[in-house]
């Protein structure tokens, strides 16, 4: 911590919750110039959610905000803007239709006494000022044409010379490619030794400890530690981040686990060298039956493209699949269900027709087994009766539109489609996310269930627990690459995060 | 667990007037229809006569029947700009291929009527698959595709009359089109089956399903593997061959087959559609909505006539009309969409 210094920004108490949860509790945040703030923490810990009130993006919040030793209170994002703070959020907003010098300029491009836009002055400057960030590139191409890394960049440069006193980036490295990631440290650190105060927010430990002077962790809401960067080691800060002892709720994962030795059964799914522009990376894995593959990767490591691959949603640029030996190249995802694969995307929107009952819901996806030309909605019903009861679908009313059930029961229902003629292999994605203790138990139980039944099953999560309480080998997906395999050997939340 | 109490606290809450709400593109076309019905009785005493009822139900046939295959593609949240082009072209080639009076100035092709029938029915099928072609394999959106398709059916249309009128169809299209049995017309017999048909298919065929699930969420029909782009272009198909259908009986029913004879029908067709409640965003709505708003579009234009009215101020009232049917409709779907949650 600075001494000595008036902090730029500083927050007290602050508390904030969302439909009666808690995301914030008394909290206690403050930012000096001149700083460069990691904020580490598990997914939900509360960054983000600080970094939105800091935004203006959350207004309603209760604890004492304070600029430059002045009480405020954002009514939205512009006020912030105003006071100097700007955001670069985790997905990409730029336009990618219009040039790079656009891009740069949105929203106030320099314009002549007519009004009208000069081209020229503002791909000088444009150019000038990614030349200071150390991309070359010509200002007036067409943004969309670049590479996501270099687009990333160019968005962060725009933030980063907007003038902002403050500037909140979150996730910034996770789409980059190592000297891209130099580059952004290169011009962060000339920024702050013009005084700008930066919060950095990572799932990158690494990143976090060579660019920061401070970190801050969080922990369920509450800020647990704040360190200097360099009085601090991953290890120290991963523990910080999982804590130990009776704190969390439900089965920790904080000690070794051991995977049991592989079963040798049949391999159901072999993918080789899977590669997806910038999202994957010769990804080659199997999957066997009656096994669960456990991949583990934070946000943006080309989880959710490897799942849409394996389901025939995306077509890969390179690399083949199999399913029990023979190659195939899913057209579609209705030539992959029929090959036997099957998929539950993490968000349940995408999956349930919100608007139809239950069993319709179960139903669609078997309907060409149990009836050629007319429907059969008595046999339909009977089998989603059948799902709701195993699964302890609540309420078990299968005429019930799906909307009203609650997301736990929402998720049964999308495994439930997949259930009443099993897949050869079943791929999940986030398969407990943001459940309630209860559901998630539940779930768990289903897939375990499932598993000895003999589907080959692939769990895909950023969450470690997830994976960790699921699955009997672990693969680790790091910015599109599998790092590290777990078998046969101990794990846990820890060796999860070391190696992502 | 507080999942429950939530579940049950939400279904205790929803009472009559959620009901009513979420019923709301059902219950409004139906009161529309009861209020114009009652104001056309009460300002013309002519209106409400079963003559007259007779009268509407042959204006809306042609309509009728081109809407069928409409309500499919709107119902998948697509549209076919194209069907009343489609319609047209298809009622020229069956003419086309009838051997015309001597004074009819066309180079055509004299076919027996069975043949001109199934060549015609192709071509219209023919048009409908390079829609679905045009959508599905290349992604053109519906709405532009079609737009190009309306261009090509009326060139083609263009082609084969070249400014003339033909007279002659297929005795069979004659009968269905313009003859009638027992009193009743049977082009009023061929909508009523063809619409009949259209909810059979959409209510009890695996078919209908993946329409309406298509429809209400592509997205998630795509993830339960279903082939959306063989459900799409197949919807493309039945609209094309539904307007085909319309075209021939049209223009047995009108007495000649000559170059825009059908503009008229595509605003008639997508109005019938959306005024009776079936959504513009899918998966909501079907046969029964399209008969009813069918009736709306069938008693306004009827009863217009009955009340003396500035005939240039019907095409202005029609379009007021059809703007308070899109209101509805959007905040139907917003209704409902806040009623499921």
């Amino acid at each position: 911590m600075i001494v000595g210094q008036q902090p730029i920004l500083e927050l007290q108490g602050i508390t904030k919750s969302f439909g009666g949860v808690e995301a914030l509790r008394g909290v206690d945040f403050a930012l000096y110039p001149g700083e460069i703030h990691g904020l580490v923490g598990e997914n939900g810990a509360g960054k983000s959610t600080l970094m939105k009130i800091i935004a203006g993006v959350h207004t309603e919040f209760s604890g004492r905000f304070l600029v430059d030793g002045r009480d405020m209170h954002f009514r939205s994002a512009r006020d912030a803007h105003a006071a100097g703070i700007a955001m670069v959020h985790q997905e990409l907003s730029v336009a990618p239709d219009l040039t790079v010098a656009e891009n740069v300029f949105l929203g106030n491009q320099p314009i002549n006494a007519l009004g009208l836009v000069q081209w020229r002055r503002m791909a000088r400057e444009a150019g000038e000022q990614l030349a200071r960030f150390g991309i070359d590139v010509d200002p007036m191409a067409r943004l969309g044409d670049l590479p996501i890394g270099l687009q990333q960049l160019i968005e962060i440069a725009r933030v980063l010379f907007s003038g902002a006193r403050i500037v909140i980036l979150d996730e910034p490295t996770s789409a980059l490619s190592p000297p891209e990631v130099e580059r952004l440290f290169t011009t962060l650190r000339r920024l702050r030794e013009q005084g700008t105060a930066i919060v950095f927010i990572s799932h990158f430990i690494e990143d976090i400890l060579l660019v920061s002077d401070t970190v801050t962790v969080f922990r369920n809401g509450r800020k647990v530690a704040e360190t200097a960067s360099a009085a601090t080691s991953k290890g120290a800060l991963i523990e910080a981040m999982i804590g130990r002892g009776g704190e969390a709720l439900e089965h920790s994962y904080t000690d070794d686990l051991t995977l049991p030795q592989p079963s040798g059964s049949k391999v159901i799914l072999k993918a080789s060298q899977l590669s997806l522009s910038r999202s994957l990376q010769d990804v080659s894995f199997e999957a066997r039956a009656g096994e669960v593959l456990g991949i583990y990767g934070f946000m943006g490591c080309g989880q959710q493209e490897l799942s849409r691959i394996l389901f025939g949603k995306l077509k890969p640029d390179s690399g083949t699949l199999a399913v029990e030996g023979v190659p195939k190249t899913f057209a579609s995802t209705a030539a992959a269900r029929r090959a036997g694969v099957a998929l539950v995307p993490e968000s349940r929107r995408d999956m349930l027709f919100h608007q139809e009952p239950v069993y319709k819901n179960i139903s669609i996806s078997i309907l060409d087994r149990i009836s050629s030309l007319l429907l059969k909605p008595a046999q339909e019903r009977d089998i989603a009766r059948r799902q709701v009861e195993q699964l302890q679908i609540r309420p078990p009313v299968v005429g019930l539109d799906l909307g009203m059930l609650s997301g736990g029961n929402q998720q049964k229902v999308a495994l439930a489609k997949w259930l009443t003629y099993p897949p050869k292999l079943l791929v999940l994605c986030e398969p407990t996310r943001g459940m309630d203790v209860g559901a998630k138990n539940d779930v768990i139980n289903i897939v375990r269930d499932l598993r000895t039944k003999g589907l080959a099953i692939i769990v895909l999560s950023t969450e470690p627990e997830t994976v960790l309480s699921l699955a009997d080998r672990i693969l680790v997906l790091k910015r599109g690459a599998l790092v590290r395999e777990f078998k046969n050997e101990p794990v846990s939340k820890d060796r999860l995060l070391e190696a992502a | 667990m507080s999942s429950e109490t939530a579940l049950a606290t939400r279904q205790r809450a929803r009472g009559l007037a959620p009901f009513l709400r979420s019923q709301m593109r059902n219950i409004a076309p139906f009161l529309t229809l009861i209020f114009l019905t009652a104001f056309f009785a009460f300002a013309s005493p002519s209106f409400a006569t079963l003559d007259n009822l007779g009268n509407i139900l042959t204006q809306v046939s042609v309509t009728g029947i081109i809407a069928v295959g409409l309500t499919f593609v709107i119902l998948c949240a697509e549209i076919d700009l194209s069907i009343a082009s489609i319609a047209n072209v298809t009622g020229i080639a069956v003419a086309y291929f009838t051997l015309q009076e001597s004074y009819v100035n066309i180079a055509n092709i004299p076919l027996p009527g069975a043949v001109a029938i199934i060549l015609s029915l192709l071509l219209c099928a023919l048009l409908g698959l390079v829609n679905a072609l045009g959508l599905t394999v290349i992604g053109i959106p519906s709405f532009i595709m079609t737009l190009a398709m309306m261009q090509i059916a009326a060139g083609i249309s263009a082609l084969l009359v070249r400014g003339q009128i033909a007279y002659k169809v297929p005795s069979l299209i004659t009968t269905l089109g313009s003859g009638s049995i027992g009193g009743i017309p049977w082009i009023v017999i061929v909508a009523a089956i063809m619409l009949l048909g259209g909810h059979l298919v959409l209510t009890y065929t695996r078919f209908g399903r993946y329409v309406y699930m298509v429809g209400g969420n592509r997205e998630a029909a795509e993830y339960s593997g279903l082939n959306v782009k063989l459900i799409l272009g197949a919807v493309m198909v039945i609209s094309a061959v539904c307007a085909g259908i319309g075209g021939m009986l049209g223009v047995a029913h009108f007495g000649s087959a000559q170059q825009n004879e059908f503009d008229t029908y595509l605003l008639d067709s997508i109005a019938a559609v959306v005024v009776g409640g079936t959504s513009l965003f899918g998966g909501r709505g079907g046969i029964g909505n399209t008969i009813v708003g069918l009736f709306v579009l069938g008693v306004l234009n009827n009863g217009l006539d009955h009340v003396n009215i500035d005939s240039f101020l019907k095409i202005l009232i029609r379009g007021l009309i059809l703007l308070a049917a899109l209101v509805i409709n959007v905040y139907a779907q917003r209704l409902r969409e806040k009623a499921a949650e």
